[in-house]
């Protein structure tokens, strides 16, 4: 029976612990293979779709960075004997020819269990990690600080006290205040002192005239005329006492941006061009969601006018008509005005194009840029989708169509405006890379 | 609790279906303990049982189960490695991880039917838990009360040193020390160790009071024997005493640096410590694999079976056990693309089960090779005895039966280097048994398996040079591929030049 007096087991429900322990070595292990992860991260990416892109990535990375060697016994050399099970025709004597440079076979699997052989690693990137290791040096910071400059996103908060500040900001308690304690301080005669002491003087005039008393008088009247002029020195409110309400500038962050995704979906962009763009708009699209609380997107399409649709009209529907870009950024600015106050708002524009307009348009687009749309919004990123034969032709910065010279005009005045010409897959990643580059300007030097 | 009664048949199964809850888990561990305790006579620390989720069970694998563990980017490798290959499916999670420690806990996964809740409590929570209890490795080498406790002190220790001298600093010596974590062990003496705790609490309390009471005054004065402070509570030889006073030659590697490392700061030292203490503490693990993993599978497969016979089971139960308890303990043949070497789940328990069929059913054979138990229906003592004396080898050289070996279609393989062929040296025949068996053996005989490499000498009077020494067991080498690599480690705890020479046995 002792037995059954034992203790009841200890069961204890460990599902609620907080999961996620190995998380802070994880992030030392990628830490430690970052150079390769990365490698692999680029890699991987050129060939990915961009829906795949969101999500979990597998990564294969060499061990180099991530060795854990110990010592361990060769697999050849020596004399050795072993015991393997499942003998079927072997009797004792027989000889098995040797795997070559031992390789496959019994050996190839020994050394595997071992661990030695392993050359790749792989494992899984989740999207966070992933996207830390794309973005790593792209960074917004100066164009969020002079925009924010520009656009007066701060707001006043009180900041205590101060000495010095205009009329209208005086505290007059905190002032009054102080003038108190002055006065109290400096021991300023009160009138009523001084009243009290004429009211005497008065008082010895009026009586007839008797022996002391004009010594009297007089002494009194000294001590009103010392007290009075001590009144001059502490006056009743000395500038040492004025106390201003103090007012800070504080910036405000805005949390929350709007992406406008303009594009030309005139017959001469075809499907590639498309996807292209697509791709272009997505990567913007992640990269800008990791720095805003709340990012919205606004699809503008446009051929000879233009108008705002969803998504899916965006990339796959087709529209006929000529070609005019002025449309769409009238259109976004009409848009901008009715959702988008640039107090609130940090408005980032990307639009692609196959580089062709209706001539003299390209001059009201310059225009439209610099006049009303480049001072509203922190980034224009406009790209010019080439196929590779045109890519080669237009191999000079200087060369291209209209549309192309007269944004580079426009590119020369402000500093968050860029372009960029792309026609492969490949390229999208380099250019982005290069347009958000942490120091844009040593980046292109 | 109607199953308390112990030997009153039970009318109606502990269970049924396979959810599970918390009422039934407990009925059910009721059950298991009467027969683990009052049937078979097993030997327990107190069981703690705990339920956690597969991430859980991602976060344990990484830490060598250990529920708390130091950080370091080597964890974090293999927990990636271990959640890419659940994600692909290529491995499925185990039902179960047992911690050497008083009490003992085990965990349970969630997603468990409650089958597998009852195998893996009488796996775990009593197989593998009166193995940590009972053999004389475990017994001599860990100490099971203290090992949460230094862990927990590890984790807070090396944490502290992150703060202090910054994690690249701590992480170097980590890595050189996990290096050497395979000879970082004490094979044959026991080392020398005052209770570990006591000892850690002292150690932390000299350091603290050297830093309180730190003095440049002190500086000042010229350094002499008086004023220097025994390194280590185990009145280390000094170092301008010489190399014999290194209590040379020294298997344990990390020891020896530890100790002897003239270039080491202290809280270094401490790591290496730390390092090597676990090392200490799986090792056992490591020389029982096939006993340990045998005992919990005999004991669960007895426990369930028992429950069957009394009708605390179902059929279906009962099926979906022997379903995974066959996989478990499945052993394909060389030949068999899923050869992995031998499964220590199937040599074990074939091992143990053909040890109670001796003794209740032997063959002439049997009461030939084994005289001392066949026929006598004792088994549990001769099971209890071998669970608490033997370890791998040992075990094998004592209780393989030729039955075993003729179930296995066991070979064995000779292999010189010169020859161009592999020999078969002796199979499952009447010639053959002893030479199998005892070459079995030796594969289980962790001198063998890992290299035998000492410390020889410490050139403490010229350049420091640190002598290493492989021993080639049968001629031998080292791999080529990690040899400088481990090398260029210990180099770096060493703070000088080390060279490390291969000779014969």
């Amino acid at each position: 029976m002792a037995l059954n007096e034992q203790a009841m087991p200890t069961i204890i429900d460990r599902r609620l612990n907080p999961k996620g322990k190995s998380l802070t070595n994880r992030q030392r292990f990628i830490r430690r293979a970052r150079a390769q992860i990365r490698e692999a991260v680029q890699k991987s990416l050129k060939d990915a779709t961009v829906t795949d892109f969101a999500k979990d990535q597998k990564i294969r990375i060499p061990t180099k960075s991530t060795k854990e060697p110990r010592f361990r016994l060769s697999h050849s050399g020596g004399e050795r004997e072993w015991v393997v099970p499942g003998n079927k025709e072997f009797v004792p004597g027989d000889q098995i020819q040797k795997p070559r440079q031992g390789q496959g076979g019994q050996r190839g699997k020994e050394a595997s269990d071992s661990g030695e052989m392993e050359d790749d690693f792989e494992f899984t990137l989740s999207q966070d990690e992933l996207l830390d290791i794309f973005f790593e040096d792209l960074e917004l910071p100066n164009l969020v600080k002079t925009s924010l400059k520009e656009l007066k996103t701060h707001s006043w908060s009180r900041a205590g006290f101060t000495t010095a500040g205009s009329p209208t900001n005086i505290n007059l308690v905190r002032t009054m205040r102080n003038s108190f304690g002055r006065r109290i301080a400096m021991r300023r005669p009160k009138a009523s002192e001084i009243e009290a002491l004429e009211g005497e003087v008065a008082a010895l005039r009026e009586r007839p005239y008797s022996e002391g008393r004009d010594d009297k008088i007089a002494v009194l009247t000294a001590e009103i005329e010392r007290l009075e002029k001590k009144r001059k020195w502490v006056p009743f409110l000395d500038p040492v006492d004025v106390r201003f309400n103090a007012f800070q500038q504080v910036p405000k962050p805005t949390t929350q941006a709007v992406m406008f995704c303009l594009m030309d979906v005139s017959g001469s962009m075809g499907e590639r061009e498309k996807d292209l763009a697509k791709r272009f708009f997505m990567l913007l699209h992640l990269f800008l969601k990791r720095r805003y609380e709340r990012l919205d997107v606004v699809f503008i399409r446009h051929t000879h006018e233009a108008q705002e649709v969803d998504e899916q009209t965006f990339f796959y529907s087709r529209q006929s008509g000529g070609t005019v870009v002025s449309t769409a950024l009238d259109e976004m600015l009409t848009i901008v005005k009715d959702r988008y106050s640039t107090a609130d708002w940090n408005i980032y524009v990307a639009q692609a194009s196959d580089g062709y307009t209706q001539s003299g348009d390209a001059q009201r687009c310059v225009e439209l840029l610099n006049t009303a749309v480049m001072p509203r919004c922190q980034y224009y990123a406009y790209i010019e989708i080439l196929d590779e034969r045109e890519m080669e032709v237009f191999s000079s910065e200087e060369s291209g169509a209209e549309l192309w010279r007269a944004y580079r005009t426009v590119a020369k005045g402000w500093a968050n405006f860029a372009t960029t010409r792309i026609s492969k897959p490949a390229d999208i990643f380099p250019v982005f890379r290069e347009l958000f580059a942490r120091d844009r300007e040593a980046a292109q030097a | 609790m109607s199953t308390n009664t112990g030997n009153l048949p039970a009318t109606r199964p502990l269970f049924e279906g396979s959810e599970w809850d918390f009422e039934t888990l407990e009925r059910a561990y009721k059950a298991i303990e009467d027969i683990a305790l009052n049937d078979l006579k097993l030997d327990v620390y107190p069981n703690q049982i705990e339920i956690i989720a597969s991430e859980q069970m991602l976060d344990a694998y990484s830490s060598h189960g250990m529920p708390l563990m130091y950080q370091h980017w080597s964890f974090g490798k293999l927990f990636a490695r271990e959640a890419t290959l659940y994600q692909k499916g290529y491995t499925a999670l185990a039902y179960e991880i047992v911690i050497n420690s008083s009490p003992c806990i085990s965990y349970l996964m969630e997603e468990n039917t409650m089958t597998m809740q009852a195998l893996v409590t009488a796996h775990a929570a009593f197989g593998h838990n009166h193995f940590f209890k009972n053999n004389y490795l475990f017994r001599q080498w860990t100490n099971a009360e203290a090992i949460l406790d230094y862990l927990a002190f590890s984790k807070q220790y090396i944490a502290r040193c992150e703060e202090k001298y910054g994690a690249a600093a701590v992480e170097q010596v980590i890595d050189s020390a996990h290096a050497l974590m395979d000879q970082g062990v004490f094979r044959y003496r026991r080392p020398p160790r005052p209770s570990r705790v006591a000892m850690e609490k002292q150690r932390q309390a000299r350091l603290r009071y050297d830093e309180e009471s730190f003095s440049e005054l002190w500086r000042t004065l010229p350094e002499s024997q008086a004023i220097r402070q025994p390194d280590d509570e185990e009145e280390d030889p000094a170092f301008e005493g010489g190399a014999s006073l290194l209590k040379l030659p020294e298997e344990n590697i990390l020891y020896f640096l530890e100790k002897h490392s003239p270039t080491l700061r202290p809280w270094q030292r401490e790591i290496l410590r730390i390092v090597r203490n676990l090392s200490q503490y799986f090792y056992p693990q490591k020389q029982t694999k096939v006993m340990n993993e045998g005992c919990a599978t005999f004991v669960h497969h007895y426990i369930l079976s028992t429950l069957f016979e009394k009708g605390l089971i179902t059929e279906g139960s009962m099926l979906e056990f022997l379903h995974s308890h066959t996989s478990v303990v499945f052993q394909p043949g060389f030949d068999d693309p899923r050869y992995g070497g031998i499964n220590p789940y199937a040599l074990g328990f074939a091992m143990m089960a053909d040890i109670r069929r001796i003794s209740e059913n032997p063959t002439a054979e049997d009461r030939d090779w084994f005289p001392d138990f066949a026929g006598k229906g004792d088994w549990r003592d001769v099971l209890k005895n071998a669970w608490a004396n033997y370890r791998d080898e040992s075990f094998i050289l004592q209780f393989l039966s030729p039955k075993v070996m003729r179930d296995f279609r066991m070979f064995a393989v000779h292999d010189e280097a010169e020859s161009p062929n592999y020999e078969v040296s002796a199979i499952h025949s009447e010639g053959g048994y002893q030479r199998v068996r005892a070459r079995l053996a030796s594969m289980y005989e962790l001198g063998q398996l890992e290299p035998n490499i000492q410390v020889t000498q410490a050139d403490l009077d010229g350049d420091r040079t640190l002598s290493l020494v492989h021993y080639r067991h049968r001629g031998v080498p080292l791999a080529e591929a990690t040899r400088d690599l481990v090398v260029a480690h210990v180099e770096r705890l060493w703070g000088y030049g080390v060279e490390l020479d291969e000779v014969d046995e």
